[in-house]
């Protein structure tokens, strides 16, 4: 048990490999291999969901110090495999964990075309995402945060539909541009320190202020397009189009959550004062983001391009709070994030359910679905409320939070973001009321069947956590509040410290002209 | 106990929403509308506690919510006399509209989730009114905008059903905007969202000025007013008032509720609610009288002509609640609650008197269509008759007898009268000409009903109910094209005719028995200081003589001008509408709200959503972008690159290749400082 306490993150971490070595030698027919590496698939997540809530159950939400942390060399003598979670990382190992068996099992039938090596895909692509938000060495972070890449093309690209090569070009493009420059930045970092080891990086270093400026910008690169954020967006929708459900609820429930990580892990604590000077940048995009995409989420025709543009919306509110530098700007970005991941991942499996009946995802092949689907309009119903934000479920509270703690420190901003509400409700139910609504009068739905057992046990605990989120947050608060007041906190110290050395600077400038 | 009164329609929400399937209709009924009433007797005795005998006010904590930093906002529930009061109106209007609801909806195969939706819509109202804090308040207001929105939609199979809940929902969210932007202000300010720290601090805001936007503004005044836009929204006040009439939609009972007795009032709760900022920024309650005002004669204008037997009460809603926001522009919070308290009876006295007119008629709601029905359904006869007596403020002004809106309607007029300012002035005039329009449009509803001719059995003029569909209240079939028999109409079942007795009792007496509470002798005692109570502005207060007949007198003159018109001669209204005068289509048409908003609005939000996806997001970030040069490195990879299985590998190779680069680039050179 102590060996397991004290190596709990690289155990929840590379879990899932274990069950991709079960797939690997499996041998039989191919039906045997395909039921197997479903279950394997299925009984792995659920494990690592375990782990995730053990190591949950054990942290201690009264301290901002790093928890659970391993380290062992790697890489010659700089670089470590050094693990360790926070606050901030701790429910983004949940969200991932708990997000993962839905995955399975929202794949269970829909995908029969090369079943195990899916499987395997998944499975790798969680280790990756889970050690992104475990990861303690910039090299480490690096590793499976391009590392993730690598999965999510292979699922869009084989699994994908028609435009998949398209998709998984721009994707490709997109994220590569971002990637290399962050390299870049690390590079940089690990020459003017002489470490790698964020911890560290976190604690003892100061940057000067220009090298910030740039640094700042190399990561800005790589998160905005991992957010998305506007105008770095147009990614999103054509993967989410492509990629299989399951693809699309990690996209939106996973992968979108990795930027504003970064943003909260290196841009604002390492770059303090740069946070500082591109905050108008950052608020001037996501005020873009949310009118912007809500309006074009507006005149969409296919569901899953009308969800991924109200994701780029719901992320605007992140980086607003994020960047909004107070403690409720922060808290709510992370809620926002993980809310999001549950609600936009539900809204995904939502499409999931209907796509796997018809085979369609314009929003004009369906209407009138509640009058044979009435549980699924029921469920559907719990989600659109929550991406609207209503208040009572998960999306309200990180919304809220976000705008009320950037009013405290600039009211245009929130005031051009709260229109987000409005065209939020325009959108999403104008959606629901096309889909649902309405008389059954399409041939091809007069037999559609409401959900299955199966999609009962996928969709049902989703709304629950919804609703729990939107009533009770506290728990995620608990979590999270200490180590955000840390950040905010050391925040205003770092920009003192530069302050005062460029004062310093100037001075000595005068002294010696 | 206090909890009980809240969380026992949540639980019959949940009874009939989960296990409605397998408890059955009628199990689901009779259970939500038992939990109702075990509230409404709590209520009851919540009211003779805190109102009456002066107790309280009470502060039960429940849970904490939602916790950061110096931020928190609790589940709480707060007990003082505004509280009771709405408690009682909601409780018992919303119970009697439970039993009311057995009848109207027996055919309905949709029960159990009609009855979880109305006990969703009172839970959501009680956490409303009993709201301790701004954000638990946003919480119930959405939450009834949620419920309303839900059952305006209750027939979902009908295309303006869902597109009459959308705008309502969307509308309200505007509305929404505004109040979210007054609570975050009120934050900035206050530091606080609890209704006791915000209030006991508010005077020392007065005067100051906050940056909001680009300007500098007086906080008091625009907190007031950003609040108010969210009252606007959901009291369907002038130029956020469209919903409402659309919301007719929804099932009868449900205009009685929401659109009628409760949910609507939530705007002019808050406004008393915060009276203690209102107080102290008079140009934001002069933009309320305003408002108010204007909205009380707008609405009755538009009232004057409409045939759909829902609609003319709407409009009327609409009017009345501006007279509410006119009393509390100008300081007359116990009159606006007054006349919440006695508009809450006899409203949804009429209207579920109209839903026992269309039920009678088989769901035929034109007017048109009705006439000399008084013989058929006399109770409901009665019954509407006393809600319009109720309505119209008949009484006599020297004895101070009369039904309920004679005390409060009245009440308003003269308050408006007593501020002597600008713009009680005009409140005065404008809510004093309306009482006339009010009697006009109320006794030529009811005369075009129950008197006159019957017009039903006209078969060339029931042709168009197969293209007018949905003016009728249900998606029954029968009574579509169908030429209704006037034998067949007949008066409803008791459960209809019960809630009806009581309101029409309360409709009565209501406004003598409580007007000395509400705006009387007691009233400082009653309210407790949870409003703020002015000098000068109780019913005691002498008006002139004129004043006081006035409304009397246009009312007069409001049945007059009906009678003449559609009982000695009920062939001229026809053929004025034919002849159609501008000023009649102006009316006719709402003022041409829907068409403007449509055409200024809607139409372009659409035509600017295409264009930024088509344009913005295609042409101009892809074209540029990504598109642009994948085409270059397609045009420079396709000659040199051929892969059977796709691109997708070999992109996934080179990450690959690139990783392992970096690493042993790492490896080799990591201890090079």
């Amino acid at each position: 048990m102590s060996w397991f306490a004290a190596h709990a993150l690289s155990v929840v971490t590379f879990l899932p490999l274990v069950g991709v070595l079960f797939i690997l030698v499996t041998r039989g027919s191919p039906e045997t291999v395909a039921r197997n590496a479903r279950w394997v698939a299925l009984i792995a997540t659920i494990a690592d969901l375990a782990v995730a809530i053990y190591i949950w159950a054990n942290f201690d939400g009264h301290t901002a110090a790093f928890q659970f942390e391993e380290r062992a060399t790697w890489l010659g003598g700089n670089i470590t495999y050094h693990m360790g979670i926070d606050g901030i990382s701790m429910l983004f190992i949940v969200l991932t964990a708990g997000l993962m068996p839905f995955c399975i099992l929202a794949s269970w039938t829909s995908i029969t075309d090369r079943v195990p090596e899916y499987m395997i895909a998944f499975l790798a692509m969680q280790t990756l995402m889970i050690g992104v938000f475990c990861a303690l060495d910039m090299v480490l972070f690096y590793f499976f945060f391009e590392g993730g890449l690598i999965p999510m093309f292979l699922i869009i690209g084989v699994w994908g539909g028609k435009r998949r090569v398209y998709a998984s070009f721009k994707f490709f493009l997109y994220t590569l541009l971002g990637s290399v420059l962050m390299l870049l930045a690390i590079l940089a970092m690990y020459f003017y320190t002489g470490t790698t080891d964020i911890e560290t990086l976190l604690s003892s270093a100061h940057f000067p202020v220009a090298m910030q400026f740039w640094l700042w910008l190399a990561f800005f690169a790589s998160f905005a397009v991992k957010m998305p954020m506007w105008p770095v967006h147009t990614w999103l929708p054509d993967a989410h189009v492509e990629a299989p459900t399951a693809g699309s609820v990690i996209l939106a429930g996973v992968l979108l959550k990795m930027g504003g990580y970064g943003f909260l892990r290196f841009s604002v604590p390492m770059f303090a004062s740069a946070s500082v000077t591109f905050t108008p940048l950052i608020w001037a995009l996501s005020v873009m983001a949310i009118i912007y995409t809500s309006f074009v989420a507006l005149a969409q025709e296919d569901m899953k391009k009308l969800i991924a543009y109200s994701s780029v919306a719901h992320m605007g509110f992140v980086t607003m709070g994020t960047f909004a530098l107070t403690q409720q700007g922060i808290d709510g970005g992370i809620f926002q994030m993980l809310s999001h991941g549950v609600v936009s991942g539900a809204l995904f499996l939502c499409v999931g359910v209907i796509y796997d009946r018809m085979h369609t995802r314009e929003i004009a092949a369906y209407g009138g679905l509640v009058n044979r689907m009435p549980v699924y309009a029921a469920c559907f119903m719990v989600f659109t409320l929550a991406n609207v934000g209503l208040p009572g479920t998960s999306g309200f509270v990180g919304e809220f939070l976000t705008m009320l703690g950037t009013f405290r420190v600039d009211t245009w901003v929130v005031i051009l973001a709260a229109t987000g509400v409005i065209w939020a409700a325009a959108y999403m139910l104008y959606l629901y009321w096309r889909v649902v609504f309405g008389r059954l009068v399409k041939p091809g739905l007069q037999a559609i069947k409401d959900l299955s057992p199966r999609e009962v046990a996928i969709l049902a605990p989703l709304v629950v956590i919804t609703i729990i989120m939107g009533v009770y947050p506290k728990f995620v608060f608990d979590v999270t509040s200490v180590s955000v007041a840390h950040l905010v906190r050391e925040h205003q110290v770092a920009l003192a410290f530069d302050r005062a050395q460029t004062l310093a600077a100037r001075e000595k400038a005068g002294a010696h002209p | 106990m206090y909890q009980a009164i809240v969380f026992l329609p949540l639980l019959g929400c949940a009874i009939a929403g989960l296990f409605g399937w397998l408890i059955g209709a009628r199990a689901s009924e009779i259970i939500t509308t038992a939990l109702l009433f075990v509230s409404t007797v709590l209520s009851c005795i919540v009211f003779y506690d805190i109102a009456l005998m002066g107790n309280g006010p009470y502060f039960i904590h429940i849970a904490q919510w939602i916790g950061t930093g110096d931020f928190d906002a609790e589940w709480a529930l707060r007990i003082d006399s505004l509280t009771a009061v709405m408690l009682v109106v909601v409780t018992g209007v919303s119970s009697l509209v439970h039993l009311y609801s057995i009848g109207y909806m027996q055919e309905d195969p949709g029960r159990p989730r009609f009855f979880s939706y109305l006990s969703l819509f009172t839970f959501a109202m009680l956490m409303l009114v009993t709201a301790n804090n701004f954000v638990q308040m946003f919480f119930g207001w959405e939450g009834v905008g949620l419920a309303s929105y839900l059952l305006i939609g209750f027939w979902y199979q009908r295309p303006s059903a869902n597109a009459a809940a959308i705008k309502a929902f969307v509308v309200n969210r505007v509305g929404d905007f505004g109040f979210a932007l007054g609570i975050f202000g009120v934050f900035l300010v206050f530091h606080s969202l609890d209704f006791n720290t915000v209030f006991a601090d508010a005077h020392k805001y007065v005067g100051k000025t906050f940056v909001f936007g680009s300007w500098n503004v007086d906080i008091l005044t625009t907190l007031c007013l950003l609040l108010f836009v969210g009252a606007m929204g959901k009291s369907a006040q002038f130029l956020l008032h469209t919903w409402l009439p659309d919301a007719m939609e929804g099932p009868t009972p449900v205009s009685a509720l929401i659109h009628a007795a409760t949910m609507v009032t939530a705007g002019v709760f808050l406004v008393c609610r915060c009276s203690p900022m209102f107080e102290l920024a008079p140009d934001a309650l002069a933009f309320v009288a305003f408002i108010g005002a204007t909205t009380a004669f707008f609405a009755a204008t538009v009232g004057l002509f409409q045939n759909d037997i829902k609609r003319v009460i709407a409009y009327s809603t609409c009017s009345q609640l501006g007279y509410m926001f006119a009393a509390a522009g100008v300081s007359a919070y116990g009159a606006a609650m007054f006349h919440l308290f006695t508009h809450a009876f006899f409203k949804a006295l009429l209207f579920l008197s109209a839903g026992s007119v269309i039920t009678a008629m088989h769901h035929e709601q034109d007017m048109r269509k009705m006439g000399g029905l008084a013989r058929y359904i006399p109770y409901t006869w009665a019954m509407m008759l006393i809600g319009n007596l109720a309505l119209t403020g008949v009484g006599i002004p020297l004895l101070g007898v009369g039904t309920a809106g004679f005390y409060s309607k009245d009440g308003i007029i003269n308050a408006t009268y007593l501020s002597a300012t600008g713009i009680g002035t005009y409140a005065f005039v404008l809510t004093l000409i309306s009482a006339g329009f009010t009697s006009f449009y109320s006794w030529r509803q009811f005369l075009m009903t129950f008197h006159g001719p019957y017009r039903g059995t006209q078969k060339q003029h029931l042709a168009h109910a197969d293209a007018d569909a949905h003016a009728h209240d249900e998606p029954g079939d029968h009574a579509h094209g169908e030429p209704l028999d006037l034998s067949k109409v007949h008066e409803s079942p008791l459960s209809m005719l019960i809630p009806l007795g009581v309101l029409a009792i309360g409709a009565l007496v209501a406004g003598a028995i409580f007007q000395a509470v509400f705006v009387g002798d007691l009233s400082h005692a009653f309210w407790n200081s949870t409003v703020a109570v002015a000098a000068g502005h109780h019913a005691g207060a002498e008006v002139p003589l004129w004043v006081e007949f006035a409304p009397l007198v246009l009312t007069i003159i409001g049945f007059g001008v009906a009678y003449y018109y559609y009982v000695l001669h009920p062939e001229l209204p026809p053929q004025l509408a034919a002849r159609g005068g501008l000023l009649y289509r102006f009316l006719y048409n709402k003022w041409y709200f829907d068409e403007i908003y449509d055409f200024l609005l809607v139409q372009p939000a659409f035509w600017i959503a295409r264009k930024l996806w088509k344009v913005g997001d295609g042409k101009i970030i892809d074209g540029l972008g990504p598109d642009g040069i994948a085409a270059r490195v397609l045009d420079a990879t396709r000659g040199a690159v051929r892969l059977q299985s796709g691109y997708v590998y070999h992109y996934a190779f080179a990450m690959l290749i690139g990783l392992v680069a970096i690493i042993t680039w790492f490896m080799f050179a990591g201890a090079v400082p």
